[in-house]
Order: structure tokens, then C-alpha cells, then sequence
């Protein structure tokens, strides 16, 4: 098996960009939100601020032929697989220049080009597709790992158990990354788990881990050292990250206090905040000044507001390819 | 009369079936406090409580087989299916368990459920959120289907499903949940396999189901203008079908086009046009006329999505065309 490692991130400019990919992430979402206010984005799209330091801490563990599978909530998984954003701001708006050419929009976005293949509107459909990858990386030596992005509510599904039966009997290279963010939709999780989900895992010998998912350190240390693994074939792993959703479900969901507490939201937002925790450490530890970090963040947000301005007056796709790609050729 | 929305209509049918009969009970995601995302069901558990209004992980086989075995066994469950995509994650448990208990059991076995979920296209929800596939459930036997297509029908077509004693399949659009009709007050039922005819006419004959029966509607009011006189029939359920009055209305105008929201291929409308082919052909001045979804899975671009499905102006120019005796479809 070919091993490839991702390079370690030992070094201030891995840490820079950690930090800049999660900016990227609630850059993106902060303009996706507006855009939805302000009614010029069709539809409704599920945030995934408050949960960058999952998708990034995982992600920077990865290489660009490692694959990921993500969900609903997948704007984040695919800022951090390697996306670019005026690609991105087109798919979210139906445009011909999006990754799916407008045909996916928020709830398939993904850069296949990057390994992702493909966020998912099934709550739980990825988890086969996912195993699925693993199997080939397995039969085809690829080296390959791929990384299989579910929410806490997705455990209720069936599928999952059957294929983490298969992928423990046949080894295969997976990693089940669970981002227990506390809700599935307009519930909490510890209404709809019945006892505990890393021990589900455990159960068909899978090693199972929980990590907070509001440290991209931690992530990212742990996720570096089972990949690692899994490249020489002790997998699959599972993955708890225990993290939070600034937004609600959906950006329609605006009235939520009869499901979740407004100082409970207020509490993750002032003091576990992932951006701006790591920004602290990252200055604590002389890594960055606070002027480097803002102007990451300045450049960043430019960046994004450009994207969405090109977004906006970039053009919808041809009626013609309406009935493109129902087959492939 | 007054008039309520198609949303309020299903919580009025199911509050008032809960309240006559206690061995109905409703489950499903988010139902219960929530109310469901489309705010459906709002209120319902404070009144009967969450141990007959109940909420469940998002596990649909799970609680779809939960709810064939509860009916199985003197239950009558609701099952609510967020999203009409999502039965091809319960079709074993519908499909093979529900639809054919009555029958492997000779008789000896029933299942009298309702799996109310929803259809419909345009939300730009993108391919995995806006499938219309009642075809699909309408093809197994000992499944029956019913398509309301305004308030007055959602409310109607409930309260009979609650009180059938098979499997029932309600499919409601919800791009209609906020469109009000009409409603008695007063308590009434909706028999299945018993079409309405929305419209007289005496040129062609529009049969719709759901929300297409206001496509309908709509382009018989522009056929209207240019002397053409539509007829607009609605099956209500399409399963039973009410095939005679489908088979009266074109014998007295001599054409027909079926539009549905489901794909094209293999769907309700090529059904529908086969029956009065085979039973009415002799009454017929055009071929009997199919107006589906495009056979693509539904794009998320608002640019794309429109193309997919009937609409007024469309149905309006078959029609003329049909009327004018045009092949449509010249072999
Ligand atoms: C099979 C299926 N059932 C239900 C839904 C509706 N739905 C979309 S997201 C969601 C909650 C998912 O919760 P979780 O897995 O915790 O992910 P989160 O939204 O918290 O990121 C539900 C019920 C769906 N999309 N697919
Ligand atoms: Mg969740």
C-alpha cells in the first residue's frame, strides 16, 4: 500500500492555515445567511458556523485523493477538502459556473476535484457511499482514506450499522466522524440516542473516540494519527466530536426558544467559540499577532464578499442542460 | 364558508379522528412539540400528548414497520414522512410488509394505516426533496392513494383514510400547505374512488391530480378565452381510480390530457391515458395526451427547475393543438 502521509503540522504556517480555512468556513456562512435574508439565494441552507473546527481539524489531516463524504449541513466539509468560493457562491445560487453546474445546489455542494464526493440531502445516505470508498481504496491499494461526515441525529439510521459490520470485518480504511452537535433538527440528541454512540461502535470492535470538537488541535491530532492507521489497515475508527450549531436547523429557523435556550446558544458563542479560541492560543503561543490575524481575517472576508458579487451576476445554466447528465456517456 | 389553509385542514382531520377514535395515534420526526417543519401538526400534542403523538429518531424503516405491526395488532398509526423522497427508504416495510399482509394472510390479517408525506416540485430543493413519486406506491397492489388537491380535499381525504382499513398513502404538496379553500364547519368524509369534476366543458377533458388540478384550472381559463370549453376532472384518489367518470367526461368531449407531477415514464399520467385508450377509444378525435415531470431528477437552479413541470401555458398550447386536430406526437 502506498503510504502517504498528510505533512504534520508542526510549523506556525500549518497553524495560519487551520486558522484561515476556519475563517473561510464562517465567512462563507455569514454571506450565505445574508444572501438568504435578503432573499437572492433560492431555497433554504443549513449553517455549519460554530462547527469549523470539525471540518478543518479533519480535513487538514487529509490529502487532496483522500475522500470525504458530506451532509446537509456541508458547506464546511467543503471549504475544508480544498473548495473555492466563487465556485461555491454560483452552486448556491443555481448558477452554470457552480461545482454542480446549479444542479445540486446547497445540499450537494461539493468539489469533486478535492475527493469529496458529494454532500448529502439523505440524513445517513453517505454512510454506504462512504464504505463504499474505503472498499476501493482497499481493493485498489490506493492509500486512500476516506472520512465519512454524519450528525448525531444520522445514528438513528439503520445503514450505519450494517456497514460498520462490514467495515470492521473487511478492515477497511473509514473513519466515522459524527459531529454531535447537540440537535437533530428541533431535538436534542439525548432524546432521540438511546445510550451512548461511541459504544455502538465499540460494539463491532471499531476503536471509537470522543474529542471536543471546538478544538481544531485536538481534532486534528487525533484525526492525523488514525489516518496514519487506517492507511495501513487497522481500521475503521469512529469519531465523537462533541460540538454546536450557531444557527438553527435551517436559516428559517429563527424562532427556537422552545427547543434550545437562547443563553445556552450565548454560552458556546462567548466561550468556546473554535475561531476565536484558536486565534488566542495562536497569539498566547507567539505564532501570530493579533494584526496577523485580523488581516487573515480582512483578506478573507474581501475574498468572500468578491466571490458573492461575482456569484450573483454570473449566469444561470442553459435551459439545454436540463436533461444533460441524467446518464453518463 | 370560511376558509382555511390545506395545513390547517390535516390537523383538523387528525385532531378530530384522534378524538373519535383512541386507537389512533401519530408518528414521526419532529411532529410533537415542532409540530413538523411545515408546522402541520402544531398543537396536536398538546392535546393528546406525546403518547399518541409521537416523536422518533430518524430512523423511517424503524418507525414505518413499528407502524405496520401496531396496526396489525388493533393500532391505527399515522405515519408522517417529512418528505415524500424518503419513501424509498421504508418501501420494504410498505411495499412488502403493509401492502401484502391482507392478502398472504388470507384475509386474516389487516394493516389500517396512513402514511401521510408530501410531493411537489419548484421549492428549489434540489433532487433528493422535491420527487413526486406516488406512482411508485400507486404501482403495488393492496396500497390505496390519495392526492388531495385543496384543503376541502386534504381534510376529507384524511378522515377516510384514518377509517379505511388498509394501508393508505396520502401524498399532500407542500407548496400548497399555505393555500386556503373553503372548509365546512361541519363534519364530512370524502369518499375514494370518487373523482370531482372542477370544471364543466364540452372540448377536451384536463385530468389533474393534486396541485396540477389548478394547472388545469388555470389553463382551461385560458382555453376559456379562445372558445375552447375544457372540462377539469379530479381523480382525488388514484387509487382506487374512478374510471367512469374519467371514461364519461371524454366520451362527451373526445379528448384528454392526464397531468401529474410525477416523472412522465411509467407514471400516473401513461396510466391513466391506457385506460381510456382501452375503454373509451372508440369516443376519442386525438390520442389521449400525457403531460408528466420531465424524466430528470429534479435540478436545484430555479433556472433549470422550472422547466420540469406542467404548466397552465403549456397544457393551454396541447390542448389547442389537440383541439385543432395537430398530431402532437406524429410517428
Ligand atoms: C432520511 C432523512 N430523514 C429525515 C430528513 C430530514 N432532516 C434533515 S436534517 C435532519 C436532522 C439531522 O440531524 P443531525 O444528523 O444531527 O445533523 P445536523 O442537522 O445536526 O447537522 C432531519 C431530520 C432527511 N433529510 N433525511
Ligand atoms: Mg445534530
Amino acid at each position: 500500500m502506498a503510504a502517504k502521509a498528510a505533512k504534520p503540522k508542526t510549523n506556525s504556517e500549518d497553524y495560519l492555515r487551520m486558522y484561515r480555512q476556519m475563517v473561510r468556513i464562517r465567512a462563507f456562512e455569514d454571506n450565505a445567511n445574508q444572501l438568504y435574508l435578503s432573499a437572492k439565494m433560492p431555497g433554504l441552507t443549513h449553517m455549519y458556523s460554530g462547527q469549523e473546527a470539525v471540518a478543518v481539524g479533519i480535513c487538514e489531516a487529509l490529502t487532496a485523493s483522500d475522500k470525504i463524504t458530506s451532509t446537509h449541513r456541508g458547506h464546511g466539509h467543503c471549504v475544508a477538502k480544498g473548495a473555492e468560493f466563487r465556485e461555491m457562491f454560483c452552486e448556491l445560487l443555481g448558477k452554470e459556473e457552480g461545482y454542480c453546474r446549479g444542479k445540486g445546489g446547497s445540499m450537494h455542494i461539493a468539489d469533486q476535484s478535492n475527493g469529496n464526493l458529494g454532500a448529502n440531502a439523505i440524513v445517513g445516505g453517505s454512510m454506504g457511499i462512504a464504505t463504499g470508498a474505503a472498499l476501493t481504496a482497499k481493493l485498489q491499494k490506493t492509500g486512500d482514506v476516506t472520512v465519512c461526515f454524519f450528525g448525531d441525529g444520522a445514528t438513528a439510521q439503520g445503514l450505519w450499522y450494517e456497514v460498520m459490520n462490514m467495515a470492521a470485518l473487511m478492515q477497511l480504511p473509514v473513519i466515522y466522524a459524527c459531529e454531535n452537535n447537540g440537535y437533530s433538527e428541533y431535538t436534542k440528541t439525548a432524546e432521540i440516542a438511546a445510550g451512548s454512540l461511541p459504544a455502538r461502535a465499540e460494539a463491532f470492535g471499531i476503536e471509537s473516540f470522543t474529542v471536543d470538537g471546538q478544538d481544531v488541535l485536538a481534532v486534528n491530532d487525533l484525526t492525523q494519527k488514525l489516518v496514519a492507521r487506517a492507511r495501513k489497515g487497522e481500521g475503521p475508527f469512529f469519531i465523537e466530536l462533541m460540538t454546536y450549531r450557531y444557527h438553527g436547523h435551517h436559516v428559517g429557523d429563527i424562532n427556537r426558544e422552545y427547543y434550545r435556550a437562547k443563553d445556552e446558544e450565548a454560552q458556546w458563542k462567548t466561550e468556546r467559540d473554535p475561531i476565536v479560541n484558536f486565534g488566542k492560543w495562536l497569539e498566547s503561543e507567539g505564532l501570530a499577532s493579533s494584526d496577523e490575524l485580523k488581516s487573515v481575517q480582512d483578506e478573507v472576508h474581501a475574498d468572500a464578499e468578491a466571490a458573492v458579487k461575482y456569484a450573483l451576476e454570473a449566469k444561470y445554466p442553459d435551459g439545454s442542460e436540463v436533461d444533460m447528465h441524467v446518464y453518463a456517456a | 364558508m370560511r376558509e382555511i389553509t390545506l395545513s390547517k385542514a390535516v390537523n383538523e382531520a387528525i385532531a378530530e379522528e384522534m378524538r373519535r377514535d383512541e386507537t389512533v395515534f401519530l408518528l414521526g420526526e419532529d411532529v410533537a412539540e415542532a409540530g413538523t417543519p411545515f408546522k402541520v401538526l402544531s398543537g396536536l400534542v398538546e392535546e393528546f400528548g406525546t403518547g399518541r403523538i409521537i416523536d422518533t429518531p430518524i430512523s423511517e424503516p424503524g418507525f414505518m414497520g413499528m407502524a405496520v405491526g401496531a396496526a396489525m395488532t388493533g393500532s391505527r398509526p399515522i405515519v408522517d414522512l417529512m418528505f415524500g423522497d424518503f419513501i424509498f427508504l421504508i418501501m420494504d416495510q410498505l411495499c412488502n410488509q403493509a401492502a401484502k399482509t391482507h392478502y398472504m394472510s388470507g384475509g386474516k390479517l389487516s394493516v389500517p394505516l396512513v402514511l401521510r408525506t408530501n410531493m411537489g416540485a419548484t421549492r428549489r430543493s434540489a433532487a433528493q426533496h422535491s420527487q413526486s413519486l406516488h406512482a411508485l406506491v400507486a404501482h403495488i397492489p393492496g396500497l390505496k392513494v390519495a392526492m388531495p388537491s385543496s384543503a376541502y380535499e386534504a381534510k376529507g381525504l384524511m378522515k377516510t383514510a384514518i377509517r379505511d382499513n388498509n394501508p393508505v398513502v396520502i401524498f399532500e404538496d407542500k407548496l400548497m400547505y399555505q393555500d386556503k379553500a373553503p372548509v365546512p364547519e361541519e363534519e364530512y368524509l370524502i369518499p375514494f374512488g370518487v373523482a370531482n369534476v372542477k370544471r364543466e366543458g364540452s372540448d377536451i377533458t384536463l385530468i389533474g391530480t393534486s396541485s396540477m388540478v389548478q394547472v388545469a384550472e388555470k389553463a382551461a381559463e385560458i382555453l376559456a378565452k379562445e372558445g375552447i370549453s375544457a372540462e377539469v376532472i379530479d381523480p382525488r384518489t388514484i387509487v382506487p381510480l374512478d374510471e367512469a367518470a374519467l371514461i364519461e367526461s371524454v366520451r362527451k368531449t373526445s379528448r384528454a390530457i392526464v397531468i401529474d407531477e410525477g416523472h412522465q415514464s411509467y407514471g400516473v399520467t401513461g396510466e391513466i391515458a391506457s385506460r381510456l385508450n382501452e375503454k373509451a377509444f372508440y369516443h376519442l378525435d386525438a390520442p389521449v395526451l400525457r403531460m408528466g415531470a420531465m424524466d430528470v431528477p429534479v435540478p436545484f437552479s430555479p433556472a433549470l427547475e422550472d422547466l420540469t413541470v406542467p404548466t397552465p401555458e403549456g397544457v393551454a398550447a396541447a390542448a389547442r393543438k389537440l383541439c385543432a386536430g395537430e398530431m402532437i406526437h406524429a410517428a
